[in-house]
């Protein structure tokens, strides 16, 4: 398969009025032709901002500083805005995490996903709403034409999100990034719009980028996972794989801390103890060193790098030094 | 089973609410049907269930934030659910709750110090010469250093923050605490730590827990008993264990079977279930899940199933469930 998007070096500063602080550092990602890839990790680690870098919505004061993202041939992170704009929704498509602040509130849903193939694709309005109609019908929104006509808080949650994916489906995208967008929803609708984004990616070919910080509904949804830390990646591996055998400690930290359907009621959970470290305020070494009960003394003083996990399975890569690349026992 | 530490009878809770552009429609949102739980001294009590199921409005009218519409709640032989804010106040001592949001329940402007002291010096609980051990043992308890007193709440982490929040509940030693999606908004890794230290002060302690939540792993890992809520009424009450083996309401098994599962292969199989949940202003007649279950019959439409025990503990409120055995699930895709 052919990489469809391919991420090098890519780093990200906030603009401080103390200096630049570094919140993604060299990070290395791609995206096959079709392929879905999940990218977890917690709070403040990156993992939306990298996305929304690519894209050229960045909010104030946050910067691209280095890097390449080819996308189909192209550098995005070179692209005017002008050329952006027109890559937005036609060749890729965003979901947010929160519909009902993505949604125009006296906007009914049918304008709001016509006014995307009006602006992309020049279609006339009419044509623009009927193609609204099939779009609603295609993410399971029952009564897709009398929905048409409704505005946003007339919706479910559910059905909020639903609009959403509608939207970014709109311009028959090659790549789908999807920012945490079943946080906010039920487990029962969580399950069911994961479906849903699994089915259109078959059945269209896309390819699906679904940022999350929660490892089990990513387990069901996508090839291959990147697990970030502190604006690098620490692990990226196929998804059965990772589960099986996750290398780096903080991988395994997060597995570990998972409670899960089958694990020991009342006992204590294993916790990564600590807090991961600020922007700007990284240590020299292994950013987790500081958290990790593996460190060595070099951890504290070099960065390792991504490197194939001896013995893993091909596409398996890890960023320690203890467990895996050089110097790995 | 020892003599219950609380016991909550037909706790009904409706909101009325106006509807329309300009209010013009009256409407009631039937957030609570007729409650019946009892919650004995040290166990903890889980509630799932998905949005609008009414888990939260059963924990803010047990401490009567919100007052119930009818039903009691007994607690040391008093009805609190009659008592006004005055009468309440004793017993706010002993029946504590911990948010969600812990940004949002700790001024801003006074720092961890104070807003723990607070409630202690409210209370007569200590004097002001022995409030800094008493300060300094609280924090130690929820795993932070004395220095912590003197912060604001926003040079803390959302994860420390939340260990503030737990220990201004342990202020004033109480008895009962009320979860309320208490490690919802912390991170993986975070929330591992807080479930530990709920659990080691449960110990501590002998705390009883009212613990609400909608992630189910977790309601396992932590619960003694869970009760499954939807749409303001108890489905199933069962122990921990006897619930995630035997799920007996066909709600339940679509809830446990939408549960994320970190082994890839189980998580592409799984069953789903359809639709959404009905609005709590108009909740179907007879049982409320009849809409989406897959087991539903013309009984399920017009009579509301009573919370019957089925077996020693383990109650079901379903007509088509008799006994663990006697259901006949070949027709149900959850």
């Amino acid at each position: 398969m052919n990489a469809l998007l391919d991420i090098r070096g890519l780093t990200i500063d906030i603009d401080r009025d103390s200096g630049p602080a570094r919140v993604v550092d060299g990070i290395d990602l791609t995206v096959a032709e079709g392929e879905s890839l999940g990218i977890v990790g917690e709070s403040g680690c990156g993992k939306s901002l990298t996305m929304l870098s690519l894209v050229g919505l960045l909010p104030n004061r946050i910067r691209a500083t280095g890097g390449v993202a080819d996308f189909a041939g192209k550098d995005l992170l070179a692209m005017s805005s002008e050329e952006l704009r027109r890559l937005r929704g036609s060749q890729i498509g965003f979901i947010f995490q929160d519909p009902m602040t993505s949604l125009n509130p006296v906007m009914r849903v049918g304008a709001q996903i016509a006014e995307a193939l009006v602006y992309q694709s020049g279609m006339a309005k009419p044509a623009a709403m009927e193609r609204a109609a099939e779009l609603l019908e295609l993410v399971g929104i029952p009564s897709p034409r009398d929905r048409l006509m409704a505005y946003p808080h007339e919706l479910s949650g559910g059905m909020r999100q639903r609009v959403m994916i509608a939207i970014g489906l709109a311009g028959s995208p090659r790549l789908l990034i999807a920012d945490e967008p079943t946080t906010a929803l039920d487990v029962t609708i969580q399950a069911q719009i994961v479906d849903l984004v699994r089915d259109l990616k078959d059945r269209f070919g896309m390819s699906v980028v679904w940022i999350t910080h929660d490892l089990a509904l990513i387990a069901g949804l996508a090839d291959r996972i990147a697990v970030l830390y502190a604006g690098t990646v620490v692990e990226d591996s196929p998804v059965d794989v990772l589960f099986e055998r996750p290398t780096h400690p903080y991988t395994r930290g997060l597995l570990a801390s998972l409670p899960t359907l089958t694990d020991k009621p009342m006992s204590r959970l294993p916790s990564i103890a600590g807090t991961p470290p600020e922007p700007g305020r990284r240590p020299p070494g292994c950013p987790f060193a500081p958290r990790c009960a593996l460190v060595t003394a070099v951890c504290t003083t070099s960065v390792p790098r991504l490197a194939p996990v001896a013995g893993s399975a091909p596409g398996h890569r890890a960023a320690c030094f203890v467990t895996a690349g050089e110097g790995a026992s | 089973m020892t003599a219950p530490l609380l016991s909550i009878r037909n706790l009904t809770k409706e909101f009325p609410v106006r509807l329309g552009a300009f209010g013009e429609r009256a409407a009631t949102v039937h957030a609570l049907d007729c409650l019946n739980i009892d919650i004995s001294e040290g166990e903890t009590l889980s509630l799932v269930g998905e949005s609008g199921c009414g888990k939260s409005t059963t924990g803010y009218c047990v401490l009567n934030i919100q007052r119930p519409t009818s039903g009691s709640v007994i607690y040391a032989g008093t009805d609190i659910a009659q008592l006004d804010d005055d009468g309440m106040r004793p017993f706010r001592r002993d029946l504590q709750i911990v948010f969600q949001d812990p940004y949002s329940t700790l001024n801003p402007r006074m720092t961890i110090g104070e807003a723990l002291a607070e409630p202690i010096l409210f209370h007569g609980l200590a004097r002001k010469s022995e409030i800094r051990d008493r300060l300094h043992q609280l924090l130690a308890d929820v795993g932070l250093s004395e220095r912590f007193a003197s912060r604001y709440p926003h040079e803390l982490s959302g994860g420390q923050r939340q260990r503030v929040a737990i220990a201004r509940a342990l202020a004033c030693q109480p008895r009962f605490i009320v979860c309320d999606e208490a490690i919802s908004a912390l991170d993986v890794s975070v929330q591992a730590q807080i479930l530990n230290l709920l659990l080691d002060l449960q110990q501590k302690y002998g705390l009883t827990y009212l613990f609400i939540a909608h992630d189910l792993a977790v309601v396992r890992h932590i619960s003694d008993r869970v009760g499954v809520m939807y749409l303001g009424r108890l489905a199933e009450l069962a122990p921990a264990a006897a619930l995630f083996v035997q799920p007996l309401h066909p709600y339940t098994r679509a809830l446990l079977s939408a549960v994320p599962s970190t082994d890839p292969r189980a998580a592409r199989t799984r069953q789903r279930l359809q639709g959404e949940v009905p609005s709590p202003l108009a909740p179907p007649p007879g049982c409320r899940f009849h809409t989406r279950c897959p087991l539903a019959r013309a009984q399920c439409r017009s009579d509301v199933p009573p919370l019957r025990e089925v077996v020693s503990g383990h109650s079901v409120a379903c007509h088509a469930v008799s006994s663990p055995t006697a259901t006949n699930w070949e027709h149900s895709p959850a």
